[in-house]
């Protein structure tokens, strides 16, 4: 369905006077989401995973460069591509309820985002998509304001999936929620995958993550050190291959919420090298000079030497 | 050796170079005019019956009225009245802005409350009408525009530095300051003022353009200077009587000269509000 | 909450009116125009000193200050503003039926300005950037600063003079009854003085309305709206509009003000007998009674904007509206 292939993200900007800069926030990011799956995009925070889902429908700020290459259903998405598919073959669920028009009645908002999708005025049934979600039939004469977290993240589910889109990029769908309506917008996720529809979830909740994901695509400091199928997540990590996936596993607080020292670098000041190389216990002299390439493994790729 | 071309692109985009150059630009200007109303001979305010309503050309640029008076020397000495009145009702309006914006930020409570009141009331009323007021109080003439655009343009900028004294004020390294035991008047001096000082340099440029405007528009109403004064709100008013024999650059060129110069300032403040704020440049 | 607001709100009137009463008698009071003077005009030497002495008496002129100011604001309270000299008619007749003919011209200056000042603003912000934004920034920015006065005349010079499409003065035409005049007529008289304040009550309108809408499209519903396939315009005016109309609104309440000082100056460009050229008559002929009047009409006027423009989030902003008790 969609596959990303050395995508990279730069951003220029101007300091005083004619000074040209340009930042790199990520790059040669690779990934690939089939129908019926749920792909996680798991990282710490900083990692620049949600550009990942603003360069794949084309709504990047203006100063921003994309290069590398972006496939949709077997064809090159292209700027001019973006704008014909997005909202209609593919769509975002953002992460903050301040994505809603603040004075716009949900209703109208769910309604808007189905004309959109290509559906015809009359033909959106928004009431039965509220109930899909367990919102109540009063939601739609509601502002966001009106709404609660876990209210405001099914809204926002609802106008992703009012259309017929393919794709589902979902942008820390539930962050900062309680567990039992976090869970349920996982499960209505995976009910979408299920259903045929391909979800890119995006998150730095990798524990959570993993109860519906298919794969895993691990990021680190604007690049994917990582694929690898849920399952090797488990144990001590040992099916991982790379040193900074089985750390973030390990992280986790049933897993012994072992911390790896250091920080993640600067975006502007990467290492030459391997970008985990700096925190990595297994460093040799060749992870300092060179960026590893990426090399295939039994469940995706690794980007390591040590692999 | 590395060798610098500029040229006038790069000039142009470096917007440090632009503002400084404008500031200068603008300032020469307003010299050339002062220095223009100095010298320019009183021989073309006289009257001259035969040269009348002669339209411009190359002897009289802005051409002559029905007096025969050259318009380019009533249009200079009206501009430089309009310097002046400006000038004295700028200072003074900012002067009260500042003492009262200050107070009301230091000393809070009552006093607060009062300058709030006073700005609140001077906004209450339309700013014409507040002028035809205080200009029928002091009899009209010259005394009455000066008091009345002098006294009439601060509450604006009061407002403005109130709320940046009290932000200031606000900040940790302020509050530090006042814990470490530093006086009141040390605090005011080493703190605050830097901060004031641009702000009341800027506020009284921009305070010009209203000023200026507000004086014209008093003379024109007839409420204002008198009509033997040569200011262009006289000039216009004169010649709205002469609109329909024809004589289109009595009404046109006076007036654009004020605008000019309206704009002239509005330029100079704004870009010397950028140079000691550099901040907005990068925008 | 409305009804506490609505109290707040004439407290407030009452203590702005008080306060502005007091200010405008006492510099009325300190003027060394002698009204008597002003009264009798180039005649003054044709009356004796009894004779004057005998209206300073009836004036009450030379009682103090503050006696008179009572005597003042007692008839006011009861409704009684005084006598217009130079009218002839008493104030309030001469504020009702100059404001009304005012209020034609305020009222179509008011809504073409807000209406063309909105769309140009929002042509503006969503184009920013490019050669159309420059051209109307350009536009506003000149405007601003621009004497109302002079663009009267400008426009009296090139429709009144050259081109002879619109009458040169007044509110009607000349020796028709007031009773007689038509609609058309009216709204012939009243396209360049409006025209006049329009063109100069865009500039605000404008420039606020495009810096609002820069803002608002940055927001990330207006970057979610384009991830669902919205176009810029789409975005504009599904969601822009939404969100700005009610800012534009209030600013342009918040007008009332400089509404009326433009028309002082209109009003004397073109000869229209509305409250405008009252207000200059009254200063000029220092017809004290009447000047006074307009000054706290002014000021209720002034008031009623302020009022209107703080209401209107109450009453309309369904996020406050909603924090209301019902």
């Amino acid at each position: 369905m969609l596959s990303v292939h050395q995508l990279s993200v730069r951003f220029t900007s101007y300091e005083t006077g004619l000074k040209k800069k340009e930042t790199l926030v990520t790059s040669d990011l690779e990934l690939a989401v089939e129908k019926g799956q749920v792909v996680a995009v798991a990282g710490s925070s900083g990692s620049g995973k949600s550009l990942l889902a603003h360069a794949i429908l084309g709504i990047l700020p203006g100063n921003a460069r994309v290069s590398g290459e972006i496939m949709f259903k077997g064809t090159p998405v292209t700027p001019k591509r973006q704008i014909k598919i997005r909202g209609k073959e593919m769509a975002l669920i953002p992460q903050s309820i301040g994505c809603l028009d603040p004075l716009m009645r949900i209703g109208k908002q769910i309604t808007r985002a189905g004309i959109l999708s290509g559906i015809e005025k009359n033909k959106v049934r928004v009431t039965n998509i509220l109930r899909r979600y367990g919102l109540p039939d009063h939601t739609a004469n509601m502002f966001p304001f009106q709404l609660s977290g876990g209210m405001a993240r099914r809204v926002l589910l609802a106008t992703a999936t009012v259309g017929k889109a393919d794709l589902i990029i979902a942008d820390e769908p539930i962050h900062g929620l309680h567990e039992e309506v976090a869970s349920d917008i996982l499960s209505h996720l995976r009910e979408l995958a299920d259903q045929g529809k391909a979800i890119l979830l995006i998150t730095h909740d990798l524990s959570r993550s993993l109860l519906i994901a298919d794969k895993v695509v691990v990021f680190y400091a604007g690049t994917t050190v990582e694929e690898a199928s849920a399952t090797a997540f488990s144990g001590e990590g040992k099916n991982l291959h790379h040193p900074y996936s089985r750390a973030l596993w390990q992280a986790l607080p049933q897993n012994g919420f072992f911390p790896v020292s250091g920080t993640q670098p600067v975006l502007d000041h990467l290492p030459e090298g391997c970008v985990f190389a700096p925190r990595c216990d297994k460093t040799k002299f060749i992870c300092k000079i060179k960026r590893p390439p990426v090399m295939p493994t039994d469940g995706g790729f690794v980007r390591c030497f040590h692999a | 050796m590395k060798t610098v071309i500029v040229t006038y692109k790069t000039i142009l985009r470096n917007k440090r170079l632009t503002t400084i150059l404008s500031i200068i630009l603008c300032i020469l200007v307003f010299a050339g005019l002062s220095i223009a109303g100095f010298t320019i001979s009183e021989k073309g305010l006289r009257t001259d019956l035969e040269e009348r309503n002669l339209s411009p050309d190359a002897c009289h640029i802005f051409g002559t009225d029905w007096l025969g008076r050259d318009m380019l020397t009533r249009i200079v000495k009206g501009l430089n009245l309009s310097l002046k009145i400006g000038l004295i009702a700028a200072g003074i309006s900012t002067m009260i802005a500042v003492m009262l914006g200050l107070c009301s930020a230091l000393f809070g409570g009552m006093v607060d409350f009062v300058i709030i009141w006073m700005i609140d009331l001077f906004m209450s009323l339309p700013h014409l009408v507040f002028l035809v007021l205080i200009s029928f109080a002091a009899g009209g003439g010259a005394k009455g525009v000066v008091i009345g655009v002098a006294v009439t343009h601060w509450p604006a900028l009061a407002r403005v530095i109130r709320a940046e004294v009290l932000q200031l004020m606000n900040t940790e390294y302020i509050q530090i300051a006042s814990k470490l035991g530093q006086s009141n008047t040390g605090i005011m001096t080493h703190h605050l003022l830097p901060h004031i000082v641009p702000q009341f340099l800027v506020g009284m440029i921009l305070l010009f353009p209203h000023a200026i405007l507000h004086e014209a528009g008093l003379s024109f109403i007839g409420m204002g200077l008198s009509p033997h004064t040569p200011a262009i709100g006289i000039i216009l008013s004169e010649s709205m009587r002469h609109l329909s024999t024809g004589y289109w650059w009595l009404a046109v060129i006076p007036g654009a000269c004020l605008l000019f110069m309206v704009k002239l300032f509005d330029i100079l403040g704004e870009n010397i509000r950028d140079w000691v704020n550099p901040k907005i440049l990068r925008g | 909450m409305i009804r506490q607001l609505l109290v707040k709100k004439v407290t407030h009137l009452a203590s702005i009116v008080l306060s502005i009463s007091v200010i405008s008698f006492m510099l009325v009071s300190v003027s060394p125009i002698d009204p008597v003077r002003a009264y009798i005009g180039a005649d003054m030497l044709a009356i004796s000193r009894a004779q004057k002495e005998k209206i300073e008496e009836r004036w009450g002129i030379n009682e103090p200050m503050h006696v008179r100011y009572v005597k003042w604001f007692t008839e006011l309270l009861h409704g009684n503003l005084g006598h217009s000299f130079i009218f002839n008619q008493k104030v309030t007749k001469v504020i009702s039926t100059r404001f009304a003919t005012s209020l034609w011209l305020m009222a179509a200056a008011w809504v073409i300005s807000g209406m063309l000042g909105f769309v140009m603003g929002i042509v503006s912000g969503v184009m920013h950037g490019t050669f159309v934004d420059k051209l109307i920034r350009f536009y506003a920015y000149m405007l601003a600063s621009t004497p109302t006065f002079w663009m009267g005349m400008l426009l009296l010079i090139c429709f009144s003079m050259w081109l002879g499409w619109t009458p040169i003065c007044c509110a009607t035409p000349p020796g028709i009854l007031l009773e007689n005049v038509t609609f058309g007529q009216r709204i012939y008289h009243l396209i360049l003085p409006a025209a006049t304040l329009s063109i100069i009550g865009i500039a605000n309108i404008t420039l606020h309305t495009r810096q609002k809408l820069i803002d608002v499209l940055q927001s990330d519903f207006i970057l979610f709206a384009i991830s669902q396939g919205e176009t810029i315009w789409g975005a504009t005016r599904h969601h822009g509009i939404r969100n700005i109309i009610l800012p534009a609104i209030t600013i342009q309440f918040a007008s009332f003000s400089e509404l009326f000082g433009g028309s002082l100056l209109a009003e004397t460009v073109f000869a229209y007998p509305g409250l405008g050229q009252a207000t200059v008559l009254a200063g000029l002929k220092s017809d004290v009674p009447l000047l006074l009047g307009i000054v706290l009409f002014s000021v209720f006027f002034v008031f009623t904007g302020n009022t209107i423009a703080d209401l209107i989030y109450t009453l309309v902003d369904p996020r406050i509206k909603a924090g209301a008790p019902k």
